[in-house]
């Protein structure tokens, strides 16, 4: 099934011809309107006139998740305030969230772009879909939870946490299909299991999952224990949140909409664009977006493009599962972490720098684990257990108040924090979620 | 009478107060009495010795997190009951909190150590008067 069939299966020719007069408007209309874009294009000196055809997407400058930061929290709006009937935020690289919003055309288009990835997976007007990513700022419960009611599905708006009563809810409403991070997912079915709940005898056919990386193995392990087809979707908040690509039946790539989100891959060290097929940094222009349009955003994700039609019918490019990243942020219980923003908590803490690293691990069947390590200082220290425990739960505190996210915090003697070439190495993840990469 | 106690931050795992304990004895230092207060998965190792300035810098010089804090060393009789009356009571009347105690052998009969670690000094100090410089 194709949701939107005749934008899905455009002919490339006309596909391309429609992302061209579609970009052209864009364009314009960020220059007339963001002041942050029209001096980012004067300082490349491309004027909007300049764009002739996609190749000129390469003349625009790119933007970044620190330009989120740096125009907090509406300068990079396109629209008057009065306009936006929505607002989202995700964390930040320091401190402040990255603020996105939305005009109701704008939740249109997200309605749609998440009623076509769910159609690609399988999902009909006939389904239960349990939503259990988390509702509220996060893009991921809502945009699931819109995309679902469009194609006429019935929704359980369960968002996320609550494990027993989402085991039991599967059970009870005869639940067809489950969208949560791929991590929880198996955390789930660890707790069935020790329940005594065998998911394979439910309902359950389909699970849509995205927000944080995940391997074969996993999907794998999904699959055999949930008895469902487990489906790979992307996207981020910064585009639009869940929707901008998704796997269809044949889980060869995920499709991206090209008609709403223009795609390149670009070498992340020259930035120079790549061809078809060349693994590099996704790079995306949103080329409909009223509220916040963003050119040539840097999503940091690493992977390479198939333009080729796909055995079910779509024309749009398909993009592999994500392979990497080319910064040090973290995704953690779907979470955005950046060292950084620990490294600010931290600060706040007295005594507790410079010396930390973060450590992510996760075991089997269990959610990811976040542990920060920090050496303790003579500046902190005292012979006092209470006091030590007291800093220890402050930060702890800080944490979790400011960034949302459950760290446990352990001290450390100093020094027994590895460096490399005298530079602390701040992060060790242990998980092991992507796929192995090809030496360069 | 106030002694300096040197105080060292220790990870909860095997080995590590052998490490501490070590460098003391290799740089000829004696240990009179120890005591380790733990939270799981570390530790504050508090330690009485003959030399606590080069204690001090012989942990720093290996990488060890330290301190030197004052403590108040106190001596009673070696007989039930007097730890009680002529120290934790005057004390508590006199609202002066003990942060930690541990106790050790005196080398003359009849004697008992401890050493406590209070809130306040200076209070402690006058309220124990004539057992504290004993």
């Amino acid at each position: 099934m194709i949701w939107n069939k005749e934008r899905e299966t455009l002919p490339r020719a006309e596909l391309e011809a429609l992302q061209l007069s579609l970009l052209r408007e864009q364009v314009a209309r960020v220059y007339e309107s963001v002041p942050f874009y029209r001096q980012a294009f004067r300082a490349v000196g491309t004027r909007p006139e300049d764009i002739r055809s996609l190749d000129d997407l390469r003349r625009l400058p790119f933007t970044r998740k620190s330009d989120f930061r740096d125009n907090y929290p509406f300068g990079l709006l396109a629209v008057p305030r009065a306009q936006v009937v929505r607002i989202h935020a995700s964390s930040g690289t320091t401190g402040k969230p990255t603020v996105v919003a939305y005009t109701r055309a704008d939740m249109d288009t997200w309605r749609e772009v998440c009623a076509r990835n769910l159609v690609a997976a399988g999902v009909t007007a006939d389904d239960t879909v349990q939503i259990a990513m988390a509702y509220g700022l996060f893009t991921g419960g809502l945009g699931w939870h819109d995309g679902s009611e469009h194609i006429g599905a019935a929704v359980v708006p369960m968002s996320s946490g609550n494990t027993k009563r989402q085991i039991m809810l599967i059970q009870d409403f005869e639940v067809t299909v489950f969208c949560c991070t791929p991590s929880y997912a198996i955390f789930i079915a660890e707790q069935a299991d020790e329940m005594g709940v065998d998911l394979r005898q439910t309902n359950l056919r389909i699970g849509i999952h995205g927000a944080e990386p995940w391997t074969g193995g996993m999907r794998r392990e999904i699959h055999d224990r949930m008895g469902l087809d487990p489906i790979d979707t992307y996207g981020m908040s910064e585009i639009i949140g869940p929707g901008v690509s998704g796997e269809c039946q044949y889980h060869c790539g995920l499709h991206i909409n090209e008609d709403h989100f223009l795609a390149e891959i670009v070498d992340p060290k020259t930035e120079e664009p790549l061809p078809y097929g060349e693994v590099g940094e996704l790079v995306v222009t949103t080329v409909t977006k009223e509220a916040l349009p963003v050119i040539r955003y840097r999503t940091g994700d690493i992977t390479r493009l198939n333009p080729a039609p796909c055995a079910c019918g779509r024309t749009l490019a398909r993009m592999d599962k994500v392979r990497g990243r080319t910064d040090d942020m973290l995704i953690v219980r779907g979470v955005n972490v950046f060292p950084s923003q620990i490294e600010t908590v931290l600060l706040q803490v007295e005594g507790m720098l410079p010396h930390y690293v973060i450590a992510v691990d996760r075991e089997r069947g269990a959610m990811d684990d976040l542990e920060v390590w920090v050496e303790v200082s003579e500046e902190m220290f005292t012979d006092n257990i209470a006091r030590l425990k007291t800093l220890r739960e402050r930060a702890e505190y800080e944490m979790r108040e400011t960034l949302g996210i459950q760290a446990r915090v352990k001290l450390v003697e100093p020094n027994s924090i590895e460096r490399s070439m005298g530079k602390a190495k701040r992060v060790i993840d242990r998980r092991e979620l992507y796929a192995p990469q090809k030496p360069a | 009478m106030r002694i300096t106690q040197v105080s060292a931050f220790m990870e909860n795992r095997p080995g590590r107060m052998l490490h501490v304990f070590n460098l003391l004895s290799e740089a000829n230092i004696n240990l009179v009495a120890h005591n380790i207060v733990d939270a799981a998965d570390f530790g504050i190792l508090h330690m009485l010795v003959d030399q606590p300035a080069l204690a001090m810098q012989v942990l720093r010089d290996a990488g060890l997190t330290c301190r030197s804090t004052l403590v108040l060393e106190v001596t009673v009789p070696d007989e039930a009951g007097a730890f009680v009356h002529r120290v934790l009571r005057p004390l508590a009347e006199a609202n002066v909190n003990i942060e930690y105690s541990y106790a050790y052998s005196s080398q003359c009969e009849g004697e008992a150590r401890s050493v406590i670690k209070v809130d306040d000094l200076e209070r402690a100090e006058q309220v124990l008067k004539g057992l504290i410089d004993g």
